[in-house]
């Protein structure tokens, strides 16, 4: 797909004696393609990188992206499609960027009306393409570790362990529970208990918009492990469309005590740890 | 052949496991266990395996037998400072301990057997009539 060098140094020449007229085109073409959504001077930095880059590859030799030289052209792609990505561009407003060189230099190669002029523009539009793809796949790489990364701080924001009593722990589930998350909370769990040296734990899905049979599983299996560590789990904040799932699906908690709030299960667990609330007559102002 | 060492807290004995469980080591502990329970006459074993980073189906076989042992000798058994990690693999291993009781930590187990023996006791007053009516 590479140019050789003939070719190479005829698209840097071509490039690069007609530089003002190439980035002026250019810049047009992906300012009506963005409408307007980044300025006209950030637009045109940007091509005359990417045009400095081109030239300067074309001048070293054979174009080829793979290779030694063209570590500044794929750098000046690389960045625009990092920026692109995280400004929330799509792919094609993004890949149109390169493409658009393709008009510039068929009007370029029309105007100068060689005999090789076909030939040449065939090889150059070839060059565009593999930009242009290469420009894809970073874009794209990009938005993956967008996604990995908030994947990551979601999992880290929303497993918290709370402390409500001597003695007691809670966890709040909040949102979906996937096997990654179910392994975090049971982790998270159980060493609290540990540190801690509490006998007692509230798991609260409140938060649960929906409890299938993994999810199930999942909460059992923390249940099951805190009580093998000398624990009591408590499971509440069950709605009553949740309730009513857990039956149709036929889940059996079976001794695991659940309860309808966090308010009851603390309850409960305070009777069981002999300790008593009693209301004081409320103050009266008189 | 190394040995479990068995202490003697009050009415307690404390056993620390602290190397890897062999067959031998194993019916060796179980042999000692059951020498010092009718010795002293304890009623509570407490079997700390904090130090253990693995616990599979042989230790967990162990650990049974000793309380069944203990049960028949009137000792109650429980089993402290099991780590979360060995906690998780037993439970996707599917293993259960069953008829052990568990607590998180030394503190935790010695007040679970006092809490036992007490409840055994007043069962036991409860249940003899005369215990009652004898003292006015």
């Amino acid at each position: 797909m590479a140019l050789n060098a003939e070719e190479s140094g005829r698209l840097a020449a071509l490039l690069g004696g007609h530089a003002e007229q190439v980035t002026q085109r250019w810049t047009d073409i992906v300012a009506s393609s963005l409408r307007g959504r980044l300025s006209h001077a950030e637009l045109r930095r940007q091509v005359e990188d990417l045009h400095r880059a081109i030239v300067g590859a074309g001048e070293q030799g054979a174009i080829d992206l793979s290779a030694e030289h063209a570590a500044e052209l794929r750098a000046a792609l690389s960045e625009l499609s990092r920026g692109r990505a995280r400004q929330g561009f799509s792919a094609t407003e993004t890949t149109i960027s390169i493409f658009a060189l393709k008009d510039v230099l068929a009007d370029l190669v029309q105007g100068s009306a060689t005999a090789d002029a076909l030939h040449d523009y065939v090889a150059f539009s070839k060059l565009v393409d593999e930009l242009g793809l290469f420009t894809f796949e970073s874009f794209v790489r990009t938005r993956e570790s967008l996604i990995a990364d908030q994947a990551e701080q979601l999992l880290e924001l929303s497993t918290p362990v709370v402390k409500l009593w001597e003695g007691v722990v809670a966890v709040p589930l909040v949102g979906t529970l996937d096997s990654a998350r179910a392994q975090v909370v049971m982790e998270r769990l159980l060493q609290t208990l540990v540190d801690t040296g509490s006998p007692y734990a509230i798991i609260d899905i409140t938060g649960v918009p929906a409890v299938d049979t993994q999810v199930a599983q999942h909460i059992l299996k923390t249940v099951v492990a805190a009580r093998l560590m000398g624990a009591d789990c408590i499971i509440s904040g069950i709605r009553p469309q949740i309730a009513q799932t857990i039956v149709a699906l036929g889940i059996e908690f079976g001794d695991i005590a659940t309860k309808a709030s966090l308010a009851d299960a603390l309850r409960h667990v305070l009777r069981l740890n002999g300790v008593e609330t009693a209301r004081r007559q409320p103050r009266r102002d008189v | 052949m190394e040995r479990v060492p068995i202490l003697k807290i009050g009415d307690i004995l404390l056993v620390s496991i602290q190397l890897d469980m062999s067959d031998q080591t194993a019916v060796q502990l179980q042999e000692d266990l059951a020498e010092r329970i009718v010795a002293t006459g304890c009623h509570g074993v407490i079997i700390d395996i904090t130090a253990l980073d693995i616990v599979d189906s042989f230790v967990g076989r162990m650990l049974s037998t000793i309380a069944s042992i203990s049960k028949v000798l009137d000792a109650e058994t429980v089993v402290v400072g099991m780590r979360p990690a060995v906690a998780i693999t037993l439970v996707e291993l599917g293993l259960s301990l069953n008829g052990i009781r568990t607590a998180l930590n030394v503190e935790r187990g010695m007040e679970l057997i006092a809490a036992a023996r007490a409840d055994e006791l007043d069962h036991q007053l409860d249940d003899d009539p005369d215990a009652e009516t004898a003292t006015p």
